[in-house]
């Protein structure tokens, strides 16, 4: 399994050329947002984290319905213009990413977007790859890897249905 | 009228027709999701793709400005294409049914209509024949519910008030004629505030109005003792036909809220009221426009709960076997 503390301190590393950019970071509900905490602090980043729910934006809507339990979206930080690190916990699907993006830019039109992810796994649907990667995981189709935090973030991989 | 044609087989929320019969859980959901759509408003694009592609009518029988502005904005900030429609000068004057104007509607593939009619259950009977896949939203049944006014009631006491458990509410004015006031009775108990009031002439207050859990009060000085909320409504001038009240003087006199009277109230206590306001009548300009009013708010609140309302209804594939006609037929 991957070592999540080395996994984020190789985050840190590879988005730190980008911050002569002065980035803003944005991190997605739930794991994402636990995930860009650590880095928006081992990067030191002044201004605030923002975050989405990207609830409003899923594609599968007409199919499962609404979330209740739907958390705002807090974009403190105008992103006209700006380079944008978007985080989340495991890249898989792309779908949420995808709805992310569609989110980001009824905010504005970032100058651009980075993608960084704690884990990457395989099952992509979507064109949508990751710039920055903490760890790789191959799973199943069946499984799925969990994020658990906030306090101490830890990975589990769960079968389909348990 | 029964209150589960609101709900589909497996027990989620197809239509909002009434507040009787929804859950604590139901009513937290909706105030829940539309904290979160609070947040659209305020953007810079107030829009996100909930319903992109869902045909909205809103089928107002009964005229009404506000309610029908706030739903429109409500399905057009969930990118839902809005069309409004004020039968009483189209088909109805033709000798067109409402069941008629609706399958006509429905035909054009209409995804939800939001209803409003002067005749007690005229939502309940439009959902009982439409199809599973179609929903509605009762804005407002004669002087049975106005349910989606009763959630943005209790969504803008959360708001400036926090937890229900603690708060002593009054609810002002007609609330024989009233469907808002039924519809915040149920709301504010389904929630749990321990004590309900209801403040009005006996003329204007229903029989046996204790069986739905308030205490009746004919005096303002008592009722409004100590209360955390004042939700007022309007004398519904158009319904006094009978000897409801002296005069309109007497009225305001008695029963209108002015700065004198609020004093009786909690120093923090806030005013609701649903519009629109008969200033100098039920209400003072002092009052209506003070620091203690969250009239203004309650508007904004209503674009968000009602944005929350129309996805948790939608959202989700019908059930194969179309329940409501199962039901009705």
């Amino acid at each position: 399994m991957v070592d999540i503390e080395a996994a984020l301190a190789h985050m840190a590393e590879e988005l730190r050329p980008l911050l002569k950019r002065d980035p803003v970071m944005i991190g997605i509900h739930t794991g994402g947002v636990w995930v860009a905490q650590r880095l928006h602090r081992l990067l030191g980043l002044k201004e605030p984290l923002g975050t989405l729910d990207i609830s409003f934006y899923r594609d599968d809507f007409t199919r499962i319905g609404m979330n209740p339990e739907v958390k705002a979206s807090n974009l403190p930080v105008n992103i006209e213009g700006r380079h944008v690190i978007l985080v989340d916990d495991v890249l898989h699907t792309g779908r949420t990413i995808r709805a992310a993006m569609n989110e980001i830019f009824d905010y504005g039109r970032p100058a651009a977007v980075t993608l960084a992810v704690l884990i990457e796994r395989d099952g992509r649907e979507l064109p949508i790859a990751a710039q920055v990667v903490g760890g790789h995981v191959r799973l199943d189709r069946n499984q799925h890897i969990k994020l658990g935090g906030p306090e101490r973030l830890t990975l589990k991989i769960q079968e389909a249905g348990a | 009228m029964t209150d589960n044609l609101q709900f589909d087989g497996q027990g989620r929320l197809r239509h909002l027709l009434t507040i009787e019969g929804l859950s604590r859980q139901t009513i937290l959901d909706i105030l829940n999701t539309a904290e979160s759509f609070i947040t659209v408003g305020e953007r810079e694009i107030k829009k996100v793709p909930l319903l992109r592609g869902k045909t909205v009518v809103n089928l107002f029988f009964e005229s009404s400005t506000r309610t029908r502005t706030t739903f429109e904005i409500a399905a057009k900030r969930l990118s839902a294409d809005v069309i409004n429609i004020n039968p009483g000068v189209s088909s109805a004057t033709k000798g067109e049914t409402l069941l008629d104007t609706i399958r006509n509607l429905e035909a054009m593939h209409t995804d939800l209509f939001v209803v409003r009619h002067s005749q007690s259950g005229a939502a309940y009977l439009v959902a009982g024949h439409v199809p599973a896949h179609v929903h509605i939203i009762n804005a407002g049944d004669g002087a049975h519910a106005h349910p989606t006014q009763g959630l943005l009631d209790v969504f803008t006491i959360r708001r400036h008030k926090g937890d229900f458990d603690k708060l002593r509410v009054a609810i002002v004015g007609d609330i024989l004629h009233s469907r808002v006031a039924r519809s915040q009775i149920h709301a504010l108990a389904a929630l749990g505030v321990p004590e309900i009031r209801v403040i009005a002439p006996k003329t204007l207050l229903p029989t046996a109005v204790e069986s739905l859990g308030v205490r009746p009060y004919t005096d303002m000085q008592e009722g409004l003792a100590d209360v955390d909320v004042v939700m007022m409504l309007r004398l519904q001038r158009e319904r006094m036909h009978g000897a409801y009240i002296p005069s309109e003087q007497e009225y305001f006199n008695l029963y209108g809220l002015t700065a004198a009277k609020l004093r009786y109230a909690k120093q923090d206590a806030i005013i609701l009221h649903p519009g629109p306001m008969n200033r100098g009548l039920e209400i003072d300009s002092a009052v209506a426009d003070g620091p203690q009013s969250v009239i203004l708010p309650q508007v904004t609140y209503g674009i968000a709960v009602r944005m929350a309302i129309m996805a948790l209804i939608m959202g989700g594939a019908p059930e194969t076997e179309p329940a409501a006609r199962r039901r009705a037929g």
